[in-house]
């Protein structure tokens, strides 16, 4: 093993531990926003798609990296919207009554 | 000089990423942390076209295209009652980027690549493979595509272990020859077998925890992505995505007592016979609109109990409206919320919010159980295991040791049910039948219509 894997493996188990300290603290009233907003993120592997459609390296494997960079943006375009679409509904008591008395 | 750009980029990318994530754990700050993370995102792209490998855009702009062109409607038009769904198919995308990736990066350096890396990549389209059609029949299921109930036969545990070792034993051989063209490939269709078989024999009641193993499992295939190819954003990004879906997974686990071998293993309703006992002499009250509303009106607390029949009539809009209505006669309305409620985790809270409930009226299990013993009405909307005494009680139910929400603490109860069949698990349930119980048959937005109107009649 080179010394870059073990440094890479220090990555993963440091952002595993960052990750799991902070989701501890969402709360269950957002945990359907959190899986959209981990949705989007993992739409990181655009990074790795983007590198796969754009080297030269021949129509099949062009063909499979522009998928693979379609199938993540829906994920960041989608994933990103929809998170905010669900945040913006979360609003407390004060905030609402305003824009709703009018109506009565 | 690029290459400190990229990273950059990337770290910049990374913080932002798990700001993003940290804002989450409060309502207030969620929506702006996360337009943040959306600004690393972009951060990251447009770093990443700088890359040295990239040598033309014709691909990488059709896939961009496509791609906004398909998630755009994605993000905006999907209604919040199909968010199970809508959830299940991302994980299937992003399953499938990481899949894919893993293909081209074998195609062109299956014949350099290091033992470790073969490792890492084989590890990438094992974990894309199984969540891809993990995630596409969780979704055919929710979208009713195909049966939701669990299909079951028989010897399909010793199938499914052995698909699994054999598999297993693929990514072995893989790692060791990676020349193996035939076998990776073999390996990518097993994978693709396992997602599944997995899937197949899981009940739409198990679905938080499926949802939140795919989860995972797709921010795996992210981080050995990561791996693969060197590149620590995406080890990062995938981690947190891991982390998250794992958590979920446990809480959603804990929340039904069931360890997440039982949920992929044990198909539920395997034993009918030991459930019909109960319900021989015992008598339901059903009760009208009118009488109902009543109650509710004259109420001075009321603890509503949302479950999935509320998400299947779509029924959040009416809830907000007979609890306002409640709160104008004086009194106070809250809402219990379990966990596993719904299809995935916090599916309730999202399709409240939605309907304009305001957040500081939403009571996880722990904070409100102790609050039912005071509450004059228990309206419960569409819920069924998570209000059954049976988890308490009843040793042979296969829900014993559930937690469950204390409705039957409450002075009174007043169910609203399509009518007296089971629910998905196929298990009576007690709390129909005691003595404070009272039934509102029917659909349950057409009911709560009739509520609203019988309330503001008083």
């Amino acid at each position: 093993m080179t010394p870059l894997d073990v440094v890479e493996i220090y990555v993963f188990v440091l952002a595993a531990f960052v990750g799991y300290q902070v989701i501890t603290r969402v709360p269950p009233l957002l945990h359907t926003p959190l899986m959209s907003a981990t949705n989007a993120i993992s739409g990181i592997s655009l990074v790795g798609s983007l590198v796969a459609a754009g080297s030269n390296h021949g129509t099949l494997s062009a063909l499979l990296g522009a998928i693979a960079v379609a199938s993540a943006t829906i994920n960041v375009v989608g994933g990103f919207i929809i998170t905010d679409r669900m945040l913006k509904m979360f609003r407390r008591a004060d905030k609402i009554e305003r824009p709703a008395a009018p109506r009565g | 000089m690029t290459e400190y750009i990229i990273q950059a980029a990337y770290l910049a990318a990374s913080i932002l990423f798990i700001l993003g994530l940290k804002s989450l754990t409060r309502p207030d700050s969620a929506r702006r942390g996360m337009q943040q993370a959306a600004v690393g995102m972009l951060l990251a792209i447009v770093g990443t076209l700088l890359h040295h490998e990239i040598v033309r855009y014709d691909w990488i702009i059709g896939g961009l295209v496509v791609g906004t062109v398909i998630g755009i409607p994605l993000g905006f038009m999907v209604p919040m009652t199909a968010m199970p769904q809508r959830i299940a198919i991302s994980h299937m995308f992003g399953a499938l980027a990481a899949t894919l990736v893993g293909i081209v990066e074998y195609r062109e350096a299956a014949g350099s690549i290091d033992t470790v890396r073969m490792g890492a990549l084989g590890f990438e389209v094992l974990f894309g493979a199984l969540t891809v059609t993990g995630s596409f029949m969780a979704f055919g299921k929710l979208q009713e595509l195909v049966p939701g109930r669990p299909v079951t036969y028989p010897g399909q545990n010793a199938v499914n272990i052995a698909l699994f070792v054999t598999t297993i034993g693929m990514l072995v051989y893989v790692v060791l020859h990676p020349l193996a063209a035939g076998v990776f490939y073999a390996m990518i269709g097993f994978a693709f077998l396992i997602g599944i078989f997995m899937v197949l024999p899981i009940g739409g009641a198990d679905m938080p925890v499926v949802i939140s193993l795919l989860n995972s499992y797709a921010g795996l295939a992210s981080s050995a992505t990561g791996f693969a190819i060197g590149n620590n954003v995406l080890i990062i990004a995938g981690a947190l995505d891991g982390a998250s879906g794992f958590l979920l997974s446990v809480l959603m686990s804990k929340a039904m007592n069931r360890s997440f071998g039982n949920v992929l293993f044990g198909a539920f309703g395997g034993s009918p016979a030991a459930t019909v006992k109960t319900t021989e002499g015992l008598v339901v009250r059903p009760i009208g609109a009118d009488d109902a509303a009543l109650q509710l009106a004259y109420a001075k607390l009321v603890i509503v109990v949302p479950g999935y029949g509320m998400a299947v009539a779509q029924a959040q809009h009416q809830v907000r409206e007979l609890a306002t209505l409640i709160e104008k006669h004086g009194g106070e309305v809250k809402y219990a919320i379990h966990p596993v409620a719904g299809r995935m985790p916090g599916h309730m809270n999202v399709l409240l919010a939605e309907a304009d409930v305001p957040y500081d009226r939403l009571y996880d299990m722990d904070e409100i159980n102790d609050e039912f013993e005071r509450a004059d009405v228990g309206l419960v909307i569409g819920a069924n295991d998570v209000v059954n005494p049976a988890a308490r009680t009843d040793k042979g139910s296969p829900i014993y040791g559930m937690p469950i929400l204390n409705v039957d603490k409450a002075h009174s109860i007043i169910v609203l049910k399509r009518s007296m069949n089971p629910g998905f698990a196929g298990i009576e349930n007690e709390l129909f039948y005691d003595p404070k119980t009272s039934m509102l048959f029917g659909d349950a937005k057409t009911s709560l219509t009739r509520l609203v109107a019988a309330v503001k009649n008083l």
